[in-house]
């Protein structure tokens, strides 16, 4: 016998706050004060949690399998980058302006690929990402083609803090922008419309016939998705004052996708975990084997993904139950947010 | 009166293939209608035609006097008009008390709500516990639907359906597979239905159909054979060659 007051005392409590997820917060301030020399890579990583985290929307959360995300990535970097060069480099100004772009693209390529299912969508996704490639190769006046956007200058930060060599202030500023976005989609994923989400992601019949309008719901997710991987694209262009084409590459969808699956979809914090694993990875053995680095980031991949499922945050839910198998209820609070 | 519920002329081809032709169906307020036939009679067809689920290739669906002919699946709940499955379409990974939860919140056009939206939940949350303590499901309230026995799910796809309030409800076998032990919950859940509420139940297990329905329609190979009330449906001989064979009921 559970009781109204449990049962209802029990689905608020999955709305709260639990005191693990300030954990990415600390390792974050963490980062700052202890490995300095690493900023920039720490940059990069918070970059790819950000473009994750939007994949996660769509793929994790609505159960939509797209190749194609990079396009709003790169929608984003190269806004922001053309408008850094063009006279507008106020930081959050343009990265709001790459926003509302990857969303506007989003809108409209969503409209037209979630009509489509499977390997349809899934070539679609794809397609778009090339045309996008394509186009910015193809007016290398404005994008730079394949050198790339150079020349990138941004003013200090709020009128006052000047982007340094040793990527501090990029740090600062990467870590606000993706404790904002996080804020934004937790609450998105907890409220009503986040819910349904996930109800379209295990039976889109079943939400039809309680009188969810399922297709505009992917629409909406699908927008947000794009703008906040514009939002990342963004990020990157600014903090590296770059943009190359491999920003609307397929590889680069591919990856965020490996990011993902790494870390655990549909779980959150997937992206918190699978983007600092790929990139220490990757940092790590492209030192030590420059050309042979992908077999081993692959080797790791095969063994995560065949030994769970749901990633990194699947194994530590495997551990988990073995845990409270092993020493009781106690020991399995460990992780329970993740 | 306006019915509550109405098709006219209503055609579904496959191809060549005929599956539901010229149905004219007319369901009243508060009605208790049951849909028979023998298998591939084109049952789920004409449900799934009601509720959208397929589109007619031609004939005209009426809810409440309007024509919902071109509306989608959601609209049509939207506008008062709820079905269950044949086979279980529940959100299994989610909890029984969301599964419920998430049809009260669209009911309440609460659904897709992102800020304002705890407090929405929290008192779908209490309407749906509600609704499971009445069905006597209140036990499950916090067990994923995948870890429910089959006959429970039946009455939690029930339980959803119910949440949304709708004005003209379709189950389809809602008693198929089962068991004893729970199939009397299942028919005291039916019994219970509220008496505004227009009922189309599409069932083989004759013993449910005839303590249920007050009028009986009866499909054959996508057509409707005849209607009428249980005791002349049960001595109709066409019925009897066609369906029911020579048992004996009502």
């Amino acid at each position: 016998m559970q009781g109204r007051a449990h049962t209802l005392a029990v689905m608020r409590a999955t709305r709260r706050l639990r005191v693990i997820e300030l954990l990415p917060w600390l390792i974050l301030i963490g980062t700052y004060f202890l490995l300095p020399s690493y900023l920039p890579l720490a940059t990069q990583i918070i970059v790819m949690i950000l473009f994750a985290l939007s994949l996660d929307l769509l793929l994790g959360y609505t159960g939509v399998v797209t190749l194609g995300h990079a396009a709003y990535y790169g929608v984003g970097a190269y806004t922001a980058g053309i408008l850094a060069v063009s006279h507008w480099s106020e930081p959050i100004s343009g990265l709001l302006a790459a926003t509302v772009m990857a969303g506007i693209v989003g809108l409209v390529t969503g409209y037209i690929i979630l009509r489509t299912k499977g390997l349809t969508l899934l070539m679609l996704g794809m397609a778009v990402t090339l045309l996008l490639e394509a186009l910015a190769n193809h007016f290398n006046s404005i994008t730079g083609g394949a050198d790339g956007l150079q020349g990138i200058m941004m003013p200090p930060l709020l009128g006052r803090f000047e982007f340094d060599l040793y990527g501090k202030v990029g740090y600062v500023y990467a870590a606000v922008v993706l404790f904002l976005a996080w804020l934004v989609c937790r609450r998105l994923l907890l409220a009503p419309f986040g819910r349904s989400l996930v109800g379209i992601r295990e039976n889109p019949v079943r939400m039809a016939a309680i009188g969810v309008p399922v297709a505009r719901r992917k629409l909406v997710i699908f927008t947000v998705a794009a703008a906040l991987a514009g939002l990342a694209g963004a990020l990157s262009a600014q903090t590296n004052q770059f943009v190359s084409l491999n920003s609307l590459s397929f590889e680069l969808s591919g990856t965020v996708l490996v990011v993902l699956v790494l870390g655990g979809a549909g779980r959150l914090y997937g992206a918190f975990i699978g983007a600092p694993i790929y990139l220490i990875a990757q940092d790590a053995l492209a030192k030590s084997s420059p050309t042979f680095w992908l077999f081993w980031l692959g080797l790791i991949l095969i063994g995560i993904v065949m030994f769970s499922r749901g990633g990194v945050l699947g194994i530590v839910d495997l551990l988990r139950r073995q845990l409270a198998g092993l020493f009781g209820r106690g020991a399995a609070k460990i992780g329970e947010a993740l | 009166m306006t019915p509550a519920l109405e098709t006219r002329g209503l055609n579904r081809r496959f191809g060549a293939l005929e599956v539901a032709g010229d149905i004219n169906f007319r369901m009243e307020v508060g009605a208790r209608r049951a849909l028979i036939g023998p298998n591939g009679a084109g049952k789920t067809t004409f449900v799934n035609l009601l509720t959208g689920q397929l589109k007619p290739s031609s004939g005209s669906i009426f809810l409440d006097g309007s024509d919902i002919t071109g509306l989608s699946a959601d609209q049509r709940v939207r506008r008062g008009l709820a079905r269950t499955f044949q086979l279980n379409t529940l959100l299994r990974g989610l909890t029984v008390l969301e599964n419920v939860q998430l049809a009260i919140l669209e009911h309440r056009k609460e659904g897709g709500l992102v800020l304002f939206g705890a407090h929405a939940q929290d008192r779908a949350a209490e309407a749906a516990y509600d609704l499971l303590e009445r069905l006597r499901l209140d036990n499950d309230a916090l067990r994923r639907v995948s870890e429910l026995p089959y006959g429970r799910q039946r009455l939690v796809e029930v339980a959803v359906a119910l949440a949304l309030e709708p004005a003209v409800l379709v189950l389809d076998e809602p008693a198929a597979g089962v068991p004893p032990a729970d199939s009397h919950r299942m028919m005291d859940l039916i019994d219970s239905l509220p008496s505004s509420m227009a009922v189309l139940i599409i069932e083989h297990d004759m013993k449910l159909v005839f303590r249920f329905a007050r009028e009986i329609t009866v499909l054959v190979a996508g057509r409707i054979l005849t209607e009428g009330p249980p005791e002349v449906i049960a001595h109709d001989q066409q019925v009897r060659d066609v369906y029911l064979g020579h048992r004996k009921h009502a």
